[in-house]
Order: structure tokens, then C-alpha cells, then sequence
């Protein structure tokens, strides 16, 4: 029945929310029992924000899919970890966070950059797209259905770098050939090697035209 | 990371002025060497200078000289129109490096002062002469694969990692940085350093100064036959172990200049000066290749793992002097 499904999704999201909590609340305390005691004063009710304030704070107004935020961020806070932690965009992965594997690519102003190697001060003003922008309500980007169709992944953690990577790939018209798709997707590793099947689908897109 | 201080500037005099008050300070443009060292403890400012909102963004010729400002992005260089045609040696060595993504962050200016990636250096519980003076190189006996094999000293063997520097010093490049006195040029083979017994300094930028652009000036003829041939351990997104940048002005079979410059084998990008003034007036043919690349070769000296390097060196100098010559 349609109500049992949703019904299971509100527990898979209530599931999947408490265990970041976990995660979280967990890690702080961490930070905690090594902070010092004047931090600890801190320790009573809203831990993280607290936790935060002891550190020096910085401004930052960010365009994130299309919805402005108004943030305050440690300048050694990445791109990355600012989505991930701060506005819970889960979707861009944290891979090897060294700029080595590509899981992390989103758009800034339009173009592909890895974000763990970005400061999120330097995007202040800026307009990011991650993958949970590229989606119009439930219909998928076209980029996102040749992946599925073609089977573009096997575990799924590269795949949201894959396919930020694969629209700029098509916008910056580097996907003329099966050669220049591959030396323009070297950016994104795939443990389980669906490579082939990441081109056809990039492939599929530009052939269809049309704007991505 | 460590936590630092953030500054924002909006000119080249009022980062200067921010660098020369505050010495533990570091600029910061694409961030994609200096956010990963900051991140591994390698490097730790305790003030980083946003400088990527100065206006040192543009490509332009004048008089014969094509001058890129140094906060003009990899993507954007090699992608120029303008560098395309009259510097392809440029564009191409660009796009052999790194990914798409990290062009799109790294800056022209940033790739010049790129940290070597030898893993001693990256591993903070290792030696390392470059990281912490006077510990030792682990390099040395160690593992050393990726390793110089011209310029090297008892205290470094690394190499640079740069591509787009290749280039830069087969085509005579200029280097113009400002400090709080005004500008000075620096020639491009004066910029990086060997590493002798003070492998910590990478290149002869001073205290207190900024790169503000290069200047590279446009040789037709050469420009007409240039190749960046770049052997890596994928086809992709992987360091040099050896690479060769070559531009050849060409009378019929004759060679009447030659520019050559390797990567991935010293401290600094290589210039072939030797094997250069040997193929001036000389036929493109295997035979004389081979002895220039014999020449370019003499001091080489490896390391143990980096033994092949004696080999693939000539061979890709060989190889990239006869596809460029059209021999082959």
C-alpha cells in the first residue's frame, strides 16, 4: 500500500537523522574532553553552537541550489564539510579528502571544483550547485537517468562527483569523443570500475543535445 | 587543520602590506597545494591572505609578448584562444596536468610555487631536509621511484611537480612579481632552485613579494611545431615521471632552433641547453635525436627505483623531438 511505503520512508529518514545526531554528538564530546575549561563552561544546553562560538567565526552568505544562506563558518572549514555538516547536503561525498578521487565535485559559479581543496570563506558571494540541486522536484536530470539506465555505478559513493562531473563535462563540450570523455572525467575515480558505463551514459546526454 | 586567521584584499599593494606586517602569513589563491599541506600539518600558517579577488586576471599581447596574470586560472589559459594559437606548448603541458577540476581552481601564479610531492615531505612522521631542515632524506635510500636524476643534492631528491612550468621554460617565460618597492622581472630558469644545502627554499621569490603575472614572448616559427609529451603511471591525472616540452623552428629538414625543457626530473623544470645548441643547423633524424638526447643525458644520475628513468628519459626526449619534427 502507497501509505506503508511512506510510512517506511519517514522511519528510514527519522532512522537515518538520529543516527547523525549519534555521529555528531558523539564526535563533539570527543572534542570536549580535549577542550579547555573554559569551553566546557560552554557545555550546557546547544553544545555545537557553543562549541563553535569558542572559536573565531567569520560571515558568509552562500547561494546553495538556488536558496541563499546566511552563515558563519572557522575559515579552516572546507566547501565540503559545509555542506555535509552545516546544511546537511549529504549527497557530495567526502572520498580521500585530498583532492585525489573527485566523490566531493560540485559546481561553484558554474563551474566543476573540488570541495575539500576549497575553503568555504573564499566561496562567500558565490552560487554552488550540488548534486541534490540538479533534479527539478521528482523528475531527474537528464544526467542522472543515463546513469541509472546505463548502470553508471555499483556502490553509488563516487557517482554524485561522477555525474557533477559528467554535466560539466557536456556544458564544457569536452564530450566530442569516447577519448576526451575519459581524459575529461580522469578527475573522478571509480573503485568498482563502471567506467565504461559512465562514458555511454555521458555519451547518451550529448548525443540527445539539447540544454543540461 | 590547525585554525588561522582570514583576510580578504582587494590589491596587489594592500596584500603586500598584509604579508610584510605579519610573518607567520601566507597568500592563498586556488588553494590546491596549500589547503592539502595545511590539512596534512605539513605547512600551518597562522594567517592566510585571500588574494583572489586582485585584478590579475587577464591574457593579452603587446608588442610581441603575451603577458597572463597570475590569478588566471589553469582551465582558463588552456582554453584561451589567444594561448592556443600562438602558445600551444603552454596549453597542451596545462592540460596534461592535474584534472579538470583542480584547473579550475589552480591559478597560473600558484602552479609556479606548487610544493614538491615527494611522500617524505607529505608524511610529517618521516625525515624530510624540505620540511624540517636537517632531519634527513628519506628519499635517499628510500623509496625514491618518482625521484630527480639531474640537480639533486645529499640533502633533496625531489622533483617539482609542475607541468605548465615545463613550458614555461622551453618558451624563455618571464616572471613579474611586485614587493613595497615596485616590480622586478625574474627569468624564468632563475625562478626554481636546486635544491643544494637549502632544499626547504623551492625558488628565489624574497620575503614580502607577489606574483603578479608572466610574460612569455610569441615566437611563430616555433610555436608552428611544439609537443608536451608526458609519460605517467595512468593515461590521466597522475604525476610526470618523466615529461618532455619541445618546440622546433624548422627549414625543410633542417633544424634551425630548437627549445626543449623536461619535467619530473629535478628540483626545477629541466632546460636541455646542451642538447639544443647540438641540433641547431643539424637534419632532423633518428640518429642525431638520439645523440642529443645522449648529450642532454650526461650528468644524469639515479637513485635505485628510479633507475628506469635513465632510460625512458632519452627515449621520450627521442620520441617527442621526432614526432615534433614530423619524422615520425
Amino acid at each position: 500500500m502507497p501509505g506503508e511505503n511512506n510510512n517506511q520512508q519517514d522511519q528510514k529518514v527519522v532512522l537515518h537523522k538520529s543516527r547523525r545526531n549519534f555521529l555528531k554528538q558523539s564526535s563533539l564530546l570527543t572534542a570536549l574532553a580535549i577542550a579547555p575549561p573554559s569551553l566546557l563552561k560552554a557545555a550546557d544546553n546547544n553544545l555545537d553552537e557553543k562549541a563553535a562560538q569558542f572559536f573565531e567565526q567569520q560571515s558568509l552568505e552562500l547561494e546553495v541550489n538556488g536558496i541563499a544562506h546566511q552563515l558563519s563558518v572557522e575559515p579552516r572549514v572546507t566547501l565540503l564539510d559545509l555542506l555535509r555538516e552545516q546544511l546537511h547536503f549529504t549527497g557530495t561525498k567526502k572520498g580521500c579528502d585530498y583532492g585525489q578521487c573527485g566523490a566531493c565535485t560540485v559546481h561553484v559559479n558554474g563551474k566543476r571544483v573540488l570541495s575539500c581543496l576549497s575553503l568555504a570563506i573564499m566561496q562567500n558571494g558565490k552560487k554552488v550547485t550540488t548534486i541534490e540541486g540538479l533534479a527539478e522536484g521528482d523528475k531527474l536530470h537528464p544526467m542522472q537517468e543515463a546513469f541509472i539506465k546505463h548502470d553508471g555505478f555499483q556502490c553509488g559513493y563516487c557517482t554524485p562527483g561522477q555525474i557533477m562531473s559528467a554535466v560539466a563535462c557536456v556544458r564544457e563540450g569536452h564530450a566530442d569523443s569516447d577519448d576526451n570523455i575519459r581524459e575529461y572525467m580522469s578527475g573522478n575515480i571509480c573503485r568498482c570500475g563502471a567506467y565504461p558505463n559512465i562514458v555511454d551514459a555521458i555519451k547518451e546526454v550529448k548525443e540527445k543535445g539539447g540544454t543540461i | 587543520m590547525i585554525n588561522f586567521d582570514y583576510v580578504k584584499v582587494s590589491s596587489s599593494k594592500s596584500a603586500i602590506a598584509a604579508l610584510n606586517k605579519d610573518a607567520t602569513s601566507q597568500f592563498i589563491a586556488g588553494g590546491t597545494n596549500l589547503v592539502d599541506l595545511m590539512k596534512r600539518g605539513v605547512t600551518s600558517p597562522q594567517k592566510l591572505i585571500d588574494i583572489t579577488n586582485l585584478p590579475l586576471k587577464d591574457i593579452k599581447e603587446e608588442n610581441g609578448v603575451i603577458r597572463i596574470g597570475a590569478l588566471t586560472l589553469n582551465s582558463e589559459v588552456a582554453e584561451d584562444k589567444l594561448i592556443m594559437e600562438k602558445l600551444p606548448l603552454l596549453s597542451m603541458a596545462l592540460k596534461a596536468g592535474a584534472s579538470p577540476q583542480l584547473r579550475n581552481m589552480a591559478t597560473t601564479g600558484g602552479n609556479m610555487l606548487q610544493r614538491t610531492r615527494c611522500p617524505y615531505f607529505y608524511d610529517t612522521t618521516m625525515p624530510c631536509n624540505k620540511r624540517h631542515p636537517g632531519s634527513g632524506c628519506g628519499a635517499m635510500n628510500g623509496y625514491n621511484r618518482m625521484h630527480a636524476i639531474f640537480g639533486a643534492s645529499a640533502s633533496c631528491i625531489a622533483v617539482h611537480p609542475s607541468d605548465m612550468c615545463v613550458a614555461l621554460a622551453a618558451l624563455n617565460a618571464t616572471i613579474i612579481v611586485s614587493n613595497n618597492k615596485g616590480e622586478r622581472k625574474i627569468p624564468f630558469a632563475d625562478f626554481h632552485r636546486l635544491p643544494g644545502n637549502i632544499p626547504e627554499k623551492d625558488n628565489n621569490l624574497q620575503k614580502g613579494e607577489l606574483i603578479t603575472a608572466v610574460e612569455i614572448p610569441v615566437n611563430d616559427a616555433l610555436a608552428k611545431r611544439s609537443l608536451y609529451i608526458k609519460v605517467r603511471d595512468r593515461a590521466s591525472y597522475a604525476f610526470a615521471l618523466v615529461s618532455v616540452a619541445a618546440t622546433l623552428d624548422m627549414n625543410g629538414n633542417t633544424i634551425r632552433n630548437a627549445r626543449l625543457a623536461m619535467g619530473g626530473v629535478a628540483h626545477k623544470p629541466w632546460r636541455l641547453t646542451s642538447a639544443e645548441n647540438f641540433l641547431k643547423g643539424k637534419n632532423a633524424s633518428e640518429e642525431n635525436f638520439k645523440q642529443a638526447a645522449a648529450i642532454a643525458m650526461k650528468d644524469a644520475k639515479a637513485y635505485g627505483q628510479n633507475n628506469f628513468k635513465l632510460k625512458m628519459a632519452p627515449n621520450t626526449i627521442v620520441q617527442t623531438l621526432k614526432t615534433v619534427s614530423g619524422l615520425s
